[in-house]
């Protein structure tokens, strides 16, 4: 029974300690500064880091198999630029067909990109940093270069990210969606057999293929998964910034892997949870929100954010150990 | 209807290059244990797996109760009642018991998985198997018998009418064998046909009524158990006939080479002492799990050690690393020679030079000429079945990838060598050649630890034997002294004493 | 001498000429011929001495990181803190060269900056031998170049055209060569030397074809990793040096993004990321190769959008081709044969 108790706080550890530490933090921002827990500013916050949030759940799918992927900042370049362009030149679509069309592009990146993987049996990591020149490239030439800038957009559709109409006027419409966005991944990892054949695939492939499971497909899903994300990302980020440039979404993917990070993702695949990667994302927001509001220069955030992630792991690594020392203690001789 | 619950007739299958089974035949009786018999590579595990639908044969027919099937992937052979334990547990660690026991076929109620109900059932199942761990255990904290518990638990949730197991007392002691062969005879009992396939002749008696040999990817008979006589039975498998197989020469013994004293490592091993004497072969033996190779690696300087001392040559010595036990003349054969021993991708002579570069060339430089006649000479030596120095690792069977291990380990000057496990995965031929091998080293004056699960290896091959049980050193037996029953006695000191 | 069954093992290479030409480098020397065909078709200035080491000083700067990764990637790993650990050196020797330093000692600062940056990662990675590099080194990146923004803020630091020795390493030459090339050229073949005919070489293809079976010979595995991490700091150092007196300032926000540079040439060079496969002149070929051809398509104003869908491409083109056909066509005619 001992040994069952020691199981549960691997499982749960990462979740917990992520809670304290996030308890801490805001008691520790809102004594220096009484502005920072207000409404407003909460939803300033979920509203602007909707993006990461979202991006690190794909993130998550991807690197639960064993995956990884450094495009997604591209492919929500090019996804959004796309959608962008295509509202420029019909500006009586409603706002949804952009959407659509951004999810489309997106998705069919991932797709690419999870394709090359599965059959061309190409390492992700090389595969995802040819994407992410391709893409990018490719932001850059459909737009020939140019920006659309927040006269070019519709209202209705720079409105979406400012509105609250989907959270029947209480909440903005990105939060709503992001909320759904994890109910929804929350149901699909925890009670839908799809869900769980990604966690097999990452903690076993070649069971997996054994027992029957298409890895190749699964693969793929895993990648058009985040691909469609990243792609919903593309426009919700042009909607927010009301303008798209080909250079959006740089450097966003270490970002995204930064908050699967600290939310306790294994890169090796296999472990990882929805709580975790909220947790996680919700972490490196508030640092980046919280920490100009009790004086500290902007200069530093970046600094902070990189020591953030260096700890988390290494402490990661020394918790593990430490089970295992007091484990190899309790066995006897 | 048939009398056979499952034929196959005329199975050929071709890999890019090879033919891995040609033309080969078999029969299973309904609630039967049948083993499948035969060296490294003699198609089994290929076999095993056309007939759970992973690969497809390119000839042949398949009968199930008499009627033609065939199967288009694995789960085609999960619906018809096949279920498989591989040799290497596949299993999910990051995944719960009960996951593990129903991947493929979770209970779903309207697309949501019915957690409870899974565990309550996995639990059943786990306990009709008297099995001690929980549905809801993470199957990574698992040991090697547990897990494999899994996997028949899994087949039993699948309500197989006929399992495969693939080596299923490859990983196991004594002990847990004995559960396993209670749990087949109960899953026979229950109507379940099985076929076993191992390369324990103890499995074979204790469990299977008839057994099927092949050789060389062909069928090559089938046979009753009780009417076969083990040296028939592996001129079968061999395709000649083995003689002394254990040719242990007799060697006046030298000086004590190599003494632990009360080595101790936490949560690994305590107080172990043993010392060997150079010509002398010391046989290291206990149940899988006693200690046995973390003591070795310890020494070998692979791990650290807590307390205690060891001797080399009467001196006093630290071993922290690798390099300090080399340098001392401390040699380790690892039970892992895929993954720890060699480089697989390499030429068989960048292997037998890897740790000796500085020896041929200079601290800096390598130099090929000098490395690649050293190579030819090693590899010579161990009579190594390769065309050149250059062929792949890989390319070797496993007899031949060990005996390119120890040609390795010879280019060292080493006074002691370790051999963990040397004939694990190696079949009956070559294994009589390591044993000549290893004779041929004793009688050079080197001192030879050997751990061993086998006992007639170490009851053949070794001048004194230490048992170890559970971290500790329980006895130590003399040659002519020892017997079967002294050692295992011996290895399951603890247990027996907690029995009483 | 022969075994006891009489059997003798040859130690000569068989030699096959179709293994031979097949191999990776003979094709990246003939593209390497072909992009500078096209270079000269397009500039009648190209195909000319001056013409060619123009060329190189586009491009070499950075190559200077492409010399270690190549070793990274030998051992299997990946290190993508070299952009930030670029800015971090330049702006160290800005900073110390703009206090009052002589620029012989920012050099030095600088140097020695890059160095800890990579002895950090190395430490880092080996006493926590469970983490992943990709994981430690994109904490380190962002954890760099933070501080460089801490150091300059959005500030530039510059100057350094005062020195005229400095800023020769960049823009002076020897004869017709430029001193970057020839430092490169030197720098390049003592990496190649070490890679193919030491035993430290021996051992990165050890640990990366099988780290484990690498212990287990008694080769001082993390002792290893731990150098060619601090090496690869030391080289992003020099690359910063080199970009710093090309530009003669230096900010934050400079070379990102140059570490997937790095890892493209390499990779291209054959060097893949699975450890333990590659040759150094693969390396330097790609480098050339990707260095003309981004040059050349400059010439012809084709947009450098273009140039990285061509790379990214090539990069995923390049890594799968041999996985896909090429393995089984030949190993189909093997059997028929």
């Amino acid at each position: 029974m001992k040994k069952k108790f020691n199981l549960k706080s691997i499982t749960s550890s990462r979740e917990t300690s992520l809670v304290i530490v996030l308890v801490l933090l805001c008691g520790f921002v809102q004594f220096r500064n009484s502005a920072f827990l207000t409404p407003g500013m909460i939803e300033n916050l979920f509203k602007n880091y909707a993006v990461t949030m979202i991006m690190a759940l794909g993130m998550m799918c991807v690197l639960l198999i064993g995956g990884i992927d450094i495009a997604v900042g591209s492919t929500l370049g090019f996804s959004g630029m796309c959608a962008s362009l295509f509202l420029r030149d019909h500006t009586q679509m409603p706002a949804i067909v952009i959407f659509l069309i951004s999810i489309a592009i997106g998705t069919i990146c991932g797709a690419l990109i999870g394709l090359v993987i599965s059959y061309g049996k190409v390492p992700p990591i090389i595969a995802t940093l040819g994407g992410m020149y391709v893409f990018r490239g490719l932001a850059y030439l459909v737009a020939k270069n140019e920006w659309v800038s927040a006269y070019q957009f519709t209202d209705g559709y720079k409105d979406f990210a400012q509105s609250k109409y989907l959270g029947f006027g209480l909440v903005n419409n990105l939060i709503i969606i992001t909320i759904l966005i994890y109910i929804l991944f929350f149901i699909f990892f925890k009670w839908t057999t799809l869900g769980r054949k990604i966690y097999a695939v990452g903690s076993n492939a070649e069971a997996a293929e054994v027992s029957g499971i298409k890895i190749h497909r699964i693969k793929i899903m895993c990648y058009a998964i985040l691909g469609f994300l990243t792609g919903l990302c593309g426009a919700i980020y042009t909607s927010l910034y009301a303008s798209a440039q080909g250079d959006m979404g740089t450097g966003l993917e270490m970002d995204v892997i930064a908050a699967c990070v600290v939310g306790g993702v294994s890169l090796n695949g296999g472990r990882g949870s929805v709580a975790g990667v909220f947790l996680g994302a919700l972490t490196m927001a508030i640092v980046g929100r919280a920490l100009p509001l009790i004086g500290v220069s902007q200069f530093w955030q970046t600094a902070i954010k990189g020591l953030i992630i260096i700890v988390a792991v290494i402490l990661n690594v020394l918790a593990q150990r430490a089970i295992d020392k007091n484990n190899l203690k309790g066995r006897e001789m | 209807m048939s009398e056979y619950v499952l034929e196959l007739k005329g199975i050929t299958k071709i890999f890019p290059g090879v033919k891995a089974l040609d033309g080969v035949h078999f029969q299973l009786k309904a609630g039967e244990i049948h083993a499948l018999m035969g060296e490294n590579g003699a198609g089994k595990s290929t076999f095993i797996k056309v007939i759970t639908g992973v690969h497809k044969a390119e000839e042949g027919e398949m009968f199930l109760n008499g009627k033609k099937v065939n199967f288009r992937g694995p789960r085609d052979a999960q619906e018809a009642g096949i279920a498989a334990i591989y040799q290497h547990v596949t299993a999910y660690p990051h995944l719960t018991v009960a996951e593990n026991i129903f991947m493929g076929h979770e209970k779903v109620k309207h697309g949501i998985i019915q957690w409870k109900a899974m565990n309550e059932e996995a639990n059943g199942l786990l306990r009709e198997l008297n099995a001690d761990f929980n549905a809801t255990d993470e199957m990574g904290a698992l040991s090697v018998a547990q897990q494999q518990m899994v996997e028949i638990a899994k087949a039993l949730s699948m309500k197989a009418r006929i399992i495969i197991m693939d080596e299923p007392t490859a990983a196991l002691t004594k002990r847990e064998s004995e559960e396993l062969y209670r749990i087949a005879e109960k899953l026979r009992e229950e109507g379940a046909s099985i076929i076993f396939i191992s390369h324990r002749f103890e499995d074979m008696y204790r469990l299977a009524t008839r057994v099927t040999v092949f050789r060389d990817s062909k069928y090559i008979g089938t046979y009753e158990v009780d009417q076969i006589s083990n040296g028939d039975l592996i001129t079968a498998m061999v395709g000649r006939e083995i003689t002394d197989l254990f040719p242990k020469p007799e060697v006046k013994l030298g000086k004590e080479v190599l003494r632990v004293e009360n080595l101790s490592r936490q949560g690994y091993f305590k107080n172990v002492s043993f010392s060997v004497k150079s010509g002398e072969i010391l046989g290291l033996t206990g149940l899988v799990g006693a200690g046995r190779t973390e003591v070795v690696q310890t020494i070998f300087g692979a791990e650290r050690y807590d307390s205690g001392k060891i001797f080399v040559e009467e001196k006093e010595v630290r071993i922290r690393k690798v390099q300090d036990a080399l340098r001392l003349g401390i040699g380790l054969l690892t039970e892992d020679r895929q993954h720890q021993g060699l480089i697989l991708d390499w030429g068989i002579g960048r292997n037998i030079t890897l740790s000796e570069i500085e020896k041929y060339g200079s601290k800096i430089f390598t130099n090929e000429k000098a490395e690649r006649e050293a190579a030819k000479k090693l590899a010579e030596e161990v009579d190594t079945k390769a065309v050149t120095i250059f062929d792949k690792a890989s390319s070797l069977s496993g007899g031949n990838q060990q005996k390119v291990v120890v040609a390795k380990i010879l280019a060292s000057d080493l006074k002691v060598l370790i051999m963990d496990e040397p004939t694990k995965g190696v079949d009956v031929g070559a294994k009589a050649e390591i044993y000549a091998i290893m004779g041929e080293l004793a009688k050079k004056g080197y001192a030879i630890i050997m751990i061993s699960s086998e006992m007639p290896e170490i009851l053949g091959m070794s001048d004194r034997i230490t048992v170890m049980c559970e971290g500790r050193v329980t006895g130590e037996l003399k040659r002519g002294e020892a017997t079967q029953e002294e050692i295992l006695k011996l290895a399951m000191a603890k247990s027996l004493k907690a029995a009483q | 001498m022969a075994t006891k069954s009489g059997r003798v093992i040859s130690a000569e290479k068989p030699f096959r000429w179709k293994q031979a030409l097949l191999k990776w480098e003979v094709f990246l020397v003939i593209i390497f011929i072909a992009v500078n065909i096209m270079n000269a078709c397009i500039s009648p200035y190209y195909m000319s001495v001056n013409g060619l080491f123009t060329a190189t000083s586009s491009f070499l700067e950075k190559s200077f990181i492409v010399l270690p990764m190549a070793y990274v990637l030998l051992l299997g790993e990946i290190d993508i803190s070299v952009g930030a650990t670029v800015a971090l050196s330049a702006c160290m020797l800005g900073i110390s060269f703009n206090a009052g330093m002589p620029m012989g000692a920012a050099v030095l600062i600088c140097l020695l900056t890059g160095s800890l940056c990579g002895a950090l990662n190395g430490l880092i990675l080996t006493k926590f031998q469970e983490l992943a590099p990709m994981i430690v080194t994109l904490g380190t990146q962002i954890l760099f170049r933070g501080i460089a923004e801490i150091l300059l803020t959005d500030q530039a630091t510059g100057g350094f055209t005062k020195v005229a020795w400095f800023k020769n390493l960049y823009w002076g030459k020897v004869g017709p060569v430029p001193i970057m090339f020839l430092i490169f050229a030197v720098c390049a073949a003592v990496f190649g030397v070490i890679m193919h005919c030491t035993t430290f070489g021996r051992r990165m293809y050890a640990i990366g074809s099988n780290p484990l079976a690498a212990k287990y010979s008694g080769i001082h595995v993390q002792k290893i990793r731990f150098i060619i991490y601090t090496i690869t700091g030391t080289f992003s150092a020099v690359t910063a040096i080199f970009l710093a007196s090309g530009m003669g300032s230096a900010r934050s926000n400079i070379a990102s993004g140059y570490e997937l540079e790095a890892i493209s040439m390499a990779v291209l060079g054959g060097i893949l990321t699975d450890g333990g496969k590659g040759n150094f002149p693969g390396a330097i070929l790609a480098i050339f190769i990707l260095g003309f051809l981004r040059y050349g398509l400059g010439l012809v104003n084709v947009a450098s959008q273009l140039m990285m869908v061509i790379i990214g491409l090539l990069l995923i083109v390049v890594v799968m081709v041999p996985n896909l056909n090429l393995g089984r066509i030949f190993k189909k005619k093997e059997t028929k044969a």
